[in-house]
């Protein structure tokens, strides 16, 4: 609790235990009318001077028809009214209710912060004679050497130069596993470190690290409010003076109609005013947007502002890059088909002995492939002697025979019957004395749970679109095992932007169209989208920026898992603003027929908000799967 | 210039409307308060932002006296 909630608190407690007196003296001694005012006008000024206060302010600055003026009106009537009692009371509850408002908005606002509390305090900087001095990472140079303990937060972007660890990116991620680094490689600020100690040399200052562009992205997506955002607020604008009109309509009309009972309508209009409070309606909106945006964010996914989670909800189209989206973007042997008599262990240790003098990617992914099926690794004193055959392929001494590994053409002009491997990618064969030893088959890999991430959007009825510069039969390939709507291919990075245009013209309003992209050159195509997602962003600021809502990993899973995100928070803000709007709008009718009294008027404030923040609670409770 | 404060705003609805009126003020092209990050965003003429943000603070505390703003 803060000290303005405490210092409430025992107000409240203070003036309880002041009306209780109060009550107790006026039941037990005859007591005077003025006597009576006084006993209860001290717990009143007690509890509600501040809200006298804020209504005489407003009156004086022209802010007429706020919740302390109506709060003050409706008291002070009851108090003049001859119902002392009452009127301390819901000055007392509005009050209690106030309190628990602010605790429950206070407390939900620190822990949707926490989720996003990757900032780091300190860094260890190691001075030139090697001693460490801890700094705010705001001062420390590019260059410098940082040293990481185990279990510290990475405070800066840099490269490991001695020392590895496994590093906890779930903060930034939401992947529980973690990553290990070694020397040489990358390290990006926001990660928890583990059990090792690394020396890490910074590679950019901390205004443009990671943890930095993250933070300034969570903490301005508050500011981009969305479309029923704007609405409730504008909504507050007209509602209050309405309701305020309507209360004195009621005061007024009825008896003069009915010529008569003044006390009883006045009463009635005066619960009309504590009904009509809008700040329920008003808190519920943003809360849930705001929980909506910090549940997100526990998941690595970085929504830009409460707009954006609104057009995630309305999508109904899903535009993909291919290349780094769906696929890896690296090439990987995805087939080893060995000729009789052969193993497919052997055929990629032979087929990486043959390359292991290219630095093609193609021959790295041959070597790659087989560090997973030789333990021992490659002894490549076997290979010599390699020599190129232009367009073809290689020709490599392996234990002292010839190998030839390359592809159909290489078969064919050495006139070796071979086995055609019709796979989409490359295929390399490999022969040796004429013999077909067999053939492997290198292409980009679909990620692993690329297919999963399609069929969710399916089941959300979303249509999905491949976009690639990748000919024909690769696109066929990929579309058909994703089980994706649409594709197109051969697309040249201008053309997917034309394409995106296309598609955004003809869709159907009201229904948004998100392009996926791993951020790196379809900057273009992210912005004109009406919601664009880039993927894998960790350590891209260029998708950072473009995008509209990030994904810190890789995962294409993580879009059907936003866009379920999105909807549940729209759900959410809708639950709210009806439940509001509900019960105020019956209270009001009972309250005009003079069935709820201020004790329901009280519960249509207050209560009515604090059950819309616990709704909007739930948004942080994000279930990953 | 665009800068941003942190405040301390007590209701929703004093937030809105605090954003209401700043938005309304000369010199200044656009603002945003929010009141879950307790936080205005200000977007002002360079030139007499100071004056402007002076002008920024008093409207506030003129809408809601319990306005608190770290400048």
């Amino acid at each position: 609790m803060t000290k303005k909630q405490k210092k409430t608190l025992w107000r409240i407690l203070i003036a309880a235990a002041l009306v209780l007196c109060a009550t107790l003296l006026t039941r037990l001694l005859p007591l005077p009318m003025y006597a009576r005012l006084a006993l209860y006008l001290v717990p009143y000024l007690l509890i509600g001077y501040d809200v006298l206060r804020k209504a005489v302010l407003g009156i004086l600055h022209g802010e007429v028809f706020d919740e302390n003026f109506l709060m003050a009106v409706a008291t002070v009537g009851a108090v003049a009214l001859g119902d002392y009692a009452e009127g301390v009371a819901v000055m007392l509850f509005y009050q209690i209710g106030e309190l628990f408002q602010s605790y429950a908005v206070g407390k939900s606002r620190r822990s949707i912060s926490d989720l996003m509390d990757i900032r780091p305090d300190s860094a260890n900087l190691e001075g030139s004679d090697g001693a460490l001095s801890v700094v705010d990472p705001d001062e420390v140079p590019v260059g410098a050497v940082i040293v990481v303990r185990p279990g510290e937060r990475v405070p800066l972007d840099g490269t490991v130069l001695a020392g590895s660890s496994a590093l906890n990116t779930s903060a930034l991620t939401g992947e529980s596993v973690p990553r290990t680094v070694a020397v040489g490689d990358e390290v990006i600020s926001g990660c928890v470190n583990g059990e090792g100690l690394l020396r890490v040399r910074v590679s950019k200052p901390y205004g443009e690290s990671t943890v930095a562009k993250i933070l300034d992205l969570v903490e301005n997506s508050s500011l981009k409010k969305a479309k029923a955002e704007n609405f409730i607020t504008k909504f507050a604008r007209y509602y209050t003076p309405a309701v305020c009109l309507g209360a004195l309509a009621l005061a007024v009309v009825p008896p003069l109609v009915l010529g008569g009972g003044w006390t009883t309508w006045v009463m009635r209009a005066l619960t009309f005013l504590v009904i009509s409070c809008p700040c329920a309606l008003v808190i519920s909106i943003p809360l849930s947007f705001f929980g909506g945006i910090g549940g997100a964010s526990r998941c690595g996914i970085l929504v830009k502002g409460g707009n954006y989670l609104e057009a995630l909800a309305r999508t109904g189209t899903v535009v993909f890059d291919k290349t780094g989206t769906l696929t890896k973007g690296v090439f990987a042997v995805t087939r080893v088909r060995p000729a009789p008599g052969h193993t497919e262990a052997a055929l990629l240790e032979l087929a990486a002995l043959a390359e292991s003098y290219s630095s093609h990617p193609i021959s790295k992914s041959l070597r790659d492939a087989c560090k997973n099926v030789c333990p021992n690794g490659l002894d490549t004193r076997r290979a010599a002697d390699a020599r190129e055959i232009a367009g073809q392929g290689v020709c490599t001494l392996v234990d002292g025979a010839p190998l030839y590994a390359g592809n159909a053409r290489l078969m064919e002009s050495q006139a070796i019957t071979y086995v055609p491997d019709d796979g989409v990618g490359t295929v390399v064969y490999l022969a040796r004395d004429g013999e077909f030893l067999g053939s492997i088959l290198i292409s980009d890999e679909v990620k692993p749970n690329a297919q999963a991430a399609i069929a969710g959007l399916r089941a959300q009825g979303v249509r999905t679109i491949m976009l690639t510069g990748d000919a024909e039969a690769v696109a066929k390939q990929v579309s058909g095992t994703l089980g994706l709507d649409e594709y197109h291919a051969g697309l040249l990075p201008a053309d997917k932007v034309e394409r995106v245009e296309a598609l955004l013209a003809a869709k159907t309003p009201g229904s948004n169209l998100a392009f996926a992209g791993d951020g790196i050159n379809d900057a273009p195509t992210l912005m004109r989208a009406d919601v664009g997602i880039a993927m894998g962003a960790l350590g891209s600021d260029a998708a950072i920026e473009a995008a509209d809502v990030v994904l810190m990993d890789d995962d294409p899973a993580k879009i059907s898992l936003a866009m379920r995100l999105a909807r549940k928070c729209m759900r959410i803000v809708y639950e709210n603003i009806v439940f509001a709007l509900g019960v105020k709008a019956a209270c009001l009718v009972l309250g005009a027929l003079g069935i709820a009294n201020m004790w329901w008027a009280v519960f249509a404030d207050v209560g009515v908000m604090v059950l819309a923040v616990l709704n909007a609670m739930r948004m942080l409770a994000v279930k990953k799967s | 210039m665009v800068k941003k404060f942190k405040i301390e705003v007590d209701c929703a609805n004093c937030a809105a409307k605090i954003e209401d009126a700043v938005k309304k003020l000369p010199g200044v092209n656009h603002a945003t308060v929010s009141f879950m990050a307790q936080k205005l965003m200000l977007d002002a003429e360079d030139a007499r932002f100071d004056a402007v943000v002076k002008d920024v603070v008093k409207t506030a505390k003129r809408v809601e006296p319990d306005f608190e703003i770290e400048l």
